[in-house]
């Protein structure tokens, strides 16, 4: 050892020179690629690790929940698909389910399997572009293209089912807008045969990586205690072994009928979320192809007068959106709109446990970890 | 647990407690801004009940008084339940925070205090969060007038 590094390594380990650290503060978004959206993180930070993260959000609140206050019930449901836009067809269905539920309709068989399997598909479109986005935070362009190539797929179906492609509308309170169709059995299927080959590769080609191993294993832990204590649903809580998937514990359209499984992981970090969510996609495509021919013959919608006026009373629907459980809250005194309406968002409770995650961990790793509790902002504001 | 053992097992430990039926599917009760704490602390550890999941958390303008609802469930007996506290006081409701117990509670209490104007005492970060700072007024209160931001048709 030469005398340079000797005096080095005397002066570090005397007590009396103890490099001594400062926190700082760090700004993180608004405008940041990987918060996905107007999202700030005011990070204290001790040289590059996170000794706490303070969410501020609101950057784009619009108050959905006063609109309701003075819309009628029809057009409450169009106002959910703004709020978690990858979930649309799931917020939209919430709210008419609770509507149904308030007035006891009796809702055709036919629109509970349709139901059923546009949720699916809009689960999986959802999980695609979570996957692509994933890869791209942790440097890889190539996912990014292969999610959204192949989830165009189920784009042009929801175009020619509903018309549009982003902020979709297709039910509304007593079933749906118009019936299926004509293509849309056969383009399912054949998205289905497509998806089924390329999931493995995709899921390969990530999940046999050593950077994005590195990057995900063991990092963002949070424990199952923890995880209740949050709220933090979705693939997200199932990724801590939290067993909360709507679809099993409080079943609605046919998710009792059909077989599937919740899938569970008790890792907590990144990587158990990750996981969850590429068999979650197998799961979809097993509960479509279970019912895409065994669509029952009748009725699209069951019929409805005009202006609906719930019976005065309070009403909760709770379902599984592709982030986890999204709640309807509604009071009604017997008027044509609501008295108040509460959308419990999957994403405000999911952000909230991000400190307890990040905590410890290196900066980089913040954004592996917010990759993987695949927020939507205006989910969050409302 | 079915909605009738637990309205026993909650009486035979708060005799005084309310129990409503308001055409909800949930149990409904009916909580003093005194009780609320002794209360949900009661629901989350007794071992027949273990309420530990707070799965909406939100405040209601009922214009002669407001109202905090919580709805809670428990994650391994799979019954809800619902509490309603009501505040007389419009000009300065205050009532304790649940976030202790529920950590979930810390972001929807500073939701409901940011449109609402409830303050919970001992809430350990109590500012406006979908708001800005120094926004005036709470928008879901059904007083609220904003000439500038809504369109009243």
């Amino acid at each position: 050892m030469s005398i340079i590094e000797k005096s080095i390594t005397d002066v570090i380990d005397s007590p009396d020179t103890v490099a001594e650290t400062q926190e700082y503060f760090i700004n993180m978004g608004p405008q940041h690629p990987s918060t996905h959206g107007v999202l700030r993180l005011l990070l204290t930070v001790d040289g590059e690790i996170i000794r706490k993260v303070e969410p501020h959000i609101g950057y784009i609140h619009r108050s959905i929940e006063k609109m309701c206050e003075k819309d009628s019930y029809q057009q409450i449901v169009h106002l959910t698909d703004r709020m978690d836009y990858l979930s649309c067809h799931i917020n939209n269905e919430a709210v008419c389910l609770c509507v149904e539920a308030g007035l006891q309709l009796e809702i055709p068989e036919r629109v509970k399997v349709i139901r059923t399997i546009v949720d699916e598909l809009t689960r999986l479109s959802s999980h695609q572009l979570w996957w692509g986005v994933m890869g791209m935070d942790l440097g890889a362009i190539t996912t990014f293209l292969y999610g959204f190539r192949d989830r165009e797929m189920i784009t042009d179906i929801f175009e020619e089912t509903c018309g549009a492609r982003l902020t979709m509308s297709y039910n509304v309170p007593g079933g749906l807008m118009f019936d299926i169709h004509p293509n849309f059995q056969r383009r399912t299927k054949e998205y289905i045969t497509h998806f089924r080959k390329k999931l493995p590769e995709y899921d390969e080609l990530l999940s046999t990586n050593i950077i994005f191993l590195e990057r995900t294993q063991g990092v963002g832990y949070i424990s199952r205690e923890d995880v209740i204590s949050y709220g933090v649903t979705g693939p997200t809580g199932r990724g801590s072994g939290f067993q909360c998937d709507v679809r099993k514990r409080h079943p609605y359209n046919v998710y009792d009928k059909v077989e599937f499984k919740e899938i569970i992981y008790d890792g907590g970090d990144s990587y158990a979320r990750y996981r969850v969510r590429i068999d979650e996609m197998k799961e979809s495509m097993n509960i479509i192809e279970q019912l895409i021919d065994n669509i029952p013959e009748g009725d699209y919608k069951s019929k409805t007068k005009a202006v609906i006026k719930l019976p005065a009373g309070e009403y909760y629907q709770r379902v599984e959106t592709a982030r986890g459980e999204f709640g309807v809250y509604i009071i009604s005194d017997n008027k044509k709109s609501p008295y108040r309406v509460k959308f419990r968002s999957p994403g405000f409770s999911n952000l909230s446990a991000l400190d307890t995650m990040a905590r410890g961990c290196k900066i980089a790793d913040l954004v592996a970890m917010m990759s993987t509790l695949d927020l939507v902002i205006p989910d969050i504001d409302r | 647990m079915d909605n009738e053992k637990l309205k026993g097992k909650i009486l035979s430990e708060f005799d005084t407690i309310e129990f409503v039926e308001q055409g909800s599917q949930f149990l409904n009760v009916i909580v003093t801004p005194q009780q609320l704490k002794s209360l949900s602390l009661f629901l989350r550890n007794n071992p027949e009940l273990k309420f530990d999941f707070l799965f909406c958390l939100t405040g209601v303008d009922w214009i002669t008084h407001l109202m905090v609802v919580y709805h809670l469930t428990s994650t391994e007996f799979n019954h809800d339940i619902v509490l309603k506290v009501k505040l007389e006081d419009r000009g300065n409701p205050e009532i304790e925070t649940v976030s202790d117990i529920w950590k979930t509670a810390e972001f929807h209490e500073r939701e409901i205090f940011d449109l609402f104007g409830i303050k919970f005492i001992n809430h350990p970060d109590l500012r406006r969060i979908l708001l800005e700072d120094d926004w005036s007024g709470y928008p879901l209160r059904k007083d609220y007038r904003d000439e500038a931001n809504i369109v009243e048709l």
